[in-house]
């Protein structure tokens, strides 16, 4: 049943958390992917195990932490390691089946920015920069990226490859040596866009009730493609929305503790 | 035998102008007090190394105490920019800063490898990324026994390695608890060692034979620093204070608030330039 209205960004977080399966084994990036993989644990995959890079390892936050090393994260998981040990042992040895990411720019093959805008030496805007992102995306078995539809976000050429998507498409990613399937879904506010088979391009594969092929056009930084058969987004639910604003809620009060 | 000693006195000693240091403490544990003390003492020309720079570099870089930044994660966690970072890299202020940028895993390696007393570490990274042609110290090697081509950094050894603990006792041992991040390696890695904690105690009491402990003969300084991490936490003493790491976001936005605060909170006499 649905009654309540979804904001923008309630339809992203939504959406993208019914990708996880109960089965899975996530690195979780910070914010958007974060709230995903969260809603994900609250709804239908309970167990669900989440890792964040501080070495959380099954960890079952009951507010969405602000970073990736809250205590809270520390309290509520299984164990704790160090982190050289979780992005060696872990990470890297391949024992994680998704890794969830956000980015500031995204190309049509998936590859993600999140280092600069404008030249590396003279950087327009200095942004964070990888972190574990670039190890995530290459070792993790499959990766999901969960993006603000805007033109300056999905963009036609991205200033710096941070994480490897499919390079520059087709086997691109396996000539480079890599043995994982990388990005396998974007969702964004609009739609759900998954890479084509052979040319590993990202075209939308369902809309989201409310958006339109035109205005996902609007906002894509390239002539985006759809899918043959593309389905509708099912619309979220109450009880996910109920259950992702009680998170929210429950976060807010908790960080404005401080 | 670790040395117990007062925070001036310490961070002076150990710290020198155009020394590579490296504050460690992965989001816990940050060890926000002797960076303080570092301002302070007005050190300069630092090259500084820590995977996730956080409040406590944007504090350094912004009170002009470094030149060059070893890093692989330069945001203020879960709220959005380090203002103060972006202003050094960006326009040059308050002086120019050189950054050599690596990815988490590539730095975490590398202080493992400094640990160990290797020269390289070497794993499954960078690959297809554009951060190996701007950061020359990224690099290749072909696995002698399978072929394989990977990456290799070199190991990461500082001049001082300064991390925050929960406790030591009065010879000198510390105990790491929660989030351990790269406290050890740190340590372990560097040629000059600062530990602060929360308290001296007379029995250490570690919970468990596997604990994390480092033992006094391993660490040079113990300098006792209640609330010392703040404001990122100590698990088991205080929470990490998400409220001033989002209000962060305005106090350093612009040079002139920036340093207000920094006077008030930090040192008076602060000049950057």
């Amino acid at each position: 049943m649905t009654t309540l209205q979804a904001s923008s960004d309630e339809l992203m977080t939504v959406v993208a958390s019914r990708a996880l399966r109960n089965d899975d084994v996530c690195f979780v990036g910070i914010g958007a992917p974060s709230a995903a993989c969260n809603l994900a644990r609250a709804t239908h995959a309970p167990e669900l195990v989440l890792i964040y890079e501080s070495g959380t390892l099954e960890t079952r936050p009951d507010n969405l932490p602000l970073s990736i090393g809250d205590g809270e994260l520390c309290d509520t998981a299984l164990t704790t390691v160090s982190v050289p040990e979780l992005f060696g042992y872990w990470l890297q040895s391949g024992r994680i089946s998704k890794g969830f990411l956000g980015g500031a720019q995204i190309d049509r093959f998936a590859n993600i920015n999140s280092t600069v805008i404008g030249p590396y030496d003279e950087p327009m805007v200095r942004l964070p920069g990888g972190g574990g992102a670039p190890e995530i995306a290459a070792n993790c078995g499959e990766v999901f990226i969960i993006a603000k539809h805007q033109p300056r976000v999905l963009v036609e050429r991205i200033d710096f490859i941070t994480s490897l998507g499919h390079g520059t498409g087709g086997t691109a990613r396996a000539d480079a040596g890599l043995v994982t399937a990388g990005p396998t879904l974007l969702v964004t506010d609009l739609c759900m866009m998954r890479p084509e088979e052979d040319t590993r391009e990202l075209v939308v594969s369902s809309i989201h009730p409310g958006s339109t092929r035109g205005q996902i056009q609007e906002r894509t930084g390239w002539e985006v493609r759809f899918a043959e058969d593309v389905a509708e987004t099912p619309p979220p639910t109450d009880d996910e929305l109920r259950i992702l604003r009680e998170l929210h809620e429950r976060t807010r009060r908790s960080h404005a503790g401080g | 035998m670790a040395r117990i000693m007062a925070l001036p006195d310490a961070v002076r000693e150990l710290v020198d102008d155009r020394d590579a240091v490296a504050f460690e403490g992965f989001t816990h544990l940050i060890p926000f007090a002797a960076a303080h003390e570092v301002i302070r003492a007005g050190r300069r020309d630092l090259t500084l190394i820590r995977m996730t720079p956080d409040l406590i570099y944007d504090q350094l870089i912004g009170a002009g105490c470094v030149s060059r930044l070893i890093f692989s994660w330069g945001g203020n966690p879960g709220v959005g920019s380090l203002h103060r970072f972006r202003d050094a890299v960006e326009r040059a202020w308050p002086r120019p800063l050189e950054v050599e940028e690596h990815s988490h895993a590539a730095m975490a390696a590398a202080y493992q490898a400094g640990a160990s007393g290797l020269p390289f570490a070497v794993l499954r990274g960078y690959v297809g990324t554009d951060l190996p042609s701007v950061t020359p110290t990224v690099r290749s090697i072909t696995c002698p026994f399978t072929g394989e081509v990977l990456a290799a950094v070199p190991a990461l050894t500082p001049d001082v390695g300064i991390v925050h603990a929960q406790r030591a006792d009065r010879d000198g041992n510390v105990l790491i608890e929660g989030i351990v991040g790269v406290q050890k390696e740190v340590v372990l890695a560097s040629a000059r060692s600062l530990v602060t904690v929360e308290e001296i105690v007379d029995q250490l009491s570690a919970p468990s034979p596997n604990s994390v402990v480092l033992p006094s003969w391993a660490v040079d300084v113990v300098v006792e620093v209640p609330r010392g991490a703040a404001p990122s936490y100590a698990h088991g003493y205080y929470e990490r204070d998400n409220a001033f790491y989002v209000a962060w976001d305005a106090i350093s936005r612009d040079r002139e608030g920036f340093l207000v605060w920094m006077r008030e909170h930090v040192d008076p006499n602060l000049e950057p330039a």
